[in-house]
């Protein structure tokens, strides 16, 4: 009786000491996580970015109410060299082909009646549906930037919740802080919703800074087309901070960041036809100032 | 007939004696109850994705039911002894079977009506509209699938031991639902034998995916003709009366000692 009770007691202590010298060692590990307190990231370990992956495709999936290619179709329409799979002309109310192609059999014709066969988008404020795969994509990948800055997208053009979408914009910011999308999608919001013109531009300023940092030593085009330099992101950075600074009254200013997105303009001819009417307007302005 | 039923009515009572319905039951409630208490961005009108949980539970749950209610039919009379004097009666094997195919089919139909009502009561919830004439397909549709699969079970429950045959009718089920539509896709890339007997495999499984209405209830799609309903119905009762029969032309011979 006695042995056994020394015995238990041995083995309390043992457990209590192998917890003491666990317990460190774990709290360093789940301190290194990149998704410390998310118990689903956890479970998942590596394999997340891939269910994250899943949930996105998801919540396009809900974007078309349903009608999308399964792994299946996709496979099949690769090898047919299919155009346009996920955006065929919208549905107009009759049956249409569209990925799925024509029936193979009567039962691939009868299984269309029970299954979604129309391509349709979801409209108005029905797009909130889509909402809760990008927030679960966010939260097991948060490296993931397309995540957030299409969400913020959603957010404030169809349901006007800039508020949420600026939340969800620094809640990608903490892990990834120098994302220049990010940084460029929050003074969006500050110029167009907030109307804070000092805070947009010191936003689109920090968004520039990290595009040199982050986009500038990538090559302009490479092989096969992954790892290329965003150009479209930096027009969209210069053309915010000119929008920002006009709408600030500082045209001058204004006039400059036109200047220097022209050199790097997809189409520089649009932003000519901009730089003409912003010196129109400021020779008006010193037309009225010389009166 | 009444034979039949009253086989039927102790398969029905079975399963509300036994605690898996139940806990399958709560369980959906538990995960749909967390799934609802989900916030996103502060919109309390999102219903597609606590639908979508919700609606997978119940086809998880209820192929759970079907297949373990009627795995367990002939293997416990048999285990138990009760065969004998139950053959004793003035009933015929292909009443009993019969009367344990109704039995599970009628209880699978009960419980899966249960599920749907839960399920209407959350959408309705977050919807504040009710399309009963679309879970009234669902479910109907549903329960037809149920049938095939109870019928399957029980024919492989005179031709296999109880595990192998749970086992079996779980991968052949899960696997028509997941990729029985989309084998003739497949068979096109593959060359011959392999192309004929993918595509002959195709035409003789009953597609358990024609019964699947779950996409077109999560985002809100208009009814199925109800003709197109009508024939599915049709196919599953064909499918449901083979495998019937030939649990019948198996069962008949089988030594129950």
């Amino acid at each position: 009786m006695r042995k056994a009770l020394l015995s238990m007691v041995l083995l309390l202590v043992i457990c209590f000491s192998i917890e003491a010298w666990l317990q460190p060692r774990y709290e360093t590990r789940s301190s290194r996580e990149e998704t410390p307190g998310n118990p689903l990231a956890g479970m998942l370990g590596d394999g997340r970015k891939m269910v994250a992956d899943y949930f996105y495709v998801e919540a396009d999936v809900y974007f078309h109410s349903g009608y999308y290619p399964s792994v299946f179709d996709q496979a099949r329409q690769q090898e047919e060299q299919d155009s346009d799979v996920s955006h065929p002309s919208e549905g107009s109310g009759e049956e249409e082909t569209g990925f799925m192609g024509k029936p193979l059999d009567w039962i691939d014709a009868f299984g269309r009646h029970f299954i979604p066969s129309r391509h349709t988008h979801l409209q108005g404020e029905t797009v909130r549906e889509m909402l809760p795969w990008m927030e679960l994509s966010a939260e097991l990948d948060p490296q993931r930037v397309q995540t957030y800055v299409v969400t913020a997208y959603w957010l404030r053009r169809r349901l006007g919740k800039s508020a949420e979408a600026e939340d969800f914009l620094r809640e990608g910011l903490r892990s990834t802080p120098h994302s220049p999308d990010l940084l460029y999608a929050l003074g969006q919001i500050y110029l167009e919703d907030r109307k804070d013109y000092p805070h947009a531009k010191n936003l689109f300023l920090a968004a520039l800074r990290c595009w040199h940092e982050v986009e500038e030593p990538k090559p302009l085009k490479t092989e096969t087309g992954e790892g290329v330099r965003n150009t479209l992101l930096l027009e969209q950075i210069l053309g915010g901070l000119a929008e920002d600074e006009e709408a600030a009254g500082n045209l001058n200013q204004s006039l400059q960041y036109l200047e220097q997105l022209k050199t790097n303009a997809s189409d520089p001819a649009g932003v000519q036809q901009q730089i003409d009417e912003l010196q129109a307007k400021i020779k008006a302005g010193a037309g009225k100032t010389n009166r | 007939m009444n034979k039949i039923f009253a086989v039927a009515g102790v398969v029905i009572r079975e399963l509300y004696r036994r605690k898996d319905f139940y806990v399958l039951f709560i369980l959906t409630v538990l995960i749909t109850g967390l799934m609802w208490l989900m916030n996103f961005f502060h919109d309390d009108r999102i219903v597609r994705f606590i639908k979508e949980i919700c609606l997978m539970l119940i086809w998880i749950f209820s192929l759970v039911i079907a297949v373990t209610t009627a795995a367990r039919q002939i293997p416990s009379e048999r285990e138990s002894r009760t065969i004998f004097p139950l053959l004793a009666k003035p009933i015929t094997r292909w009443q009993v079977m019969l009367g344990k195919f109704i039995g599970c089919w009628l209880a699978c139909g009960v419980a899966l009506l249960i599920f749907y009502i839960f399920f209407g009561l959350v959408s309705a919830s977050r919807e504040h509209t009710l399309p009963v004439g679309a879970y009234f397909q669902a479910f109907w549709l549903h329960w037809q699938m149920l049938g095939i699969v109870v019928a399957m079970t029980l024919l492989g429950s005179v031709a296999l031991t109880p595990a192998a045959n749970v086992t079996v009718i779980f991968v052949i089920s899960i696997g028509i639902l997941s990729m029985g539509g989309f084998l003739h896709k497949l068979a096109e890339h593959m060359t011959e034998p392999s192309a004929s007997i993918v595509t002959a495999i195709y035409f003789i499984i009953p597609h358990l995916e024609l019964f699947n209405m779950r996409e077109l209830i999560i985002h809100d799609w208009p009814l199925v003709p109800w003709l197109d309903a009508f024939a599915a119905t049709g196919y599953g009762l064909a499918y449901m009366c083979f495998f019937l029969l030939a649990a019948c032309l198996v069962f008949r011979r089988k030594a129950l000692n």
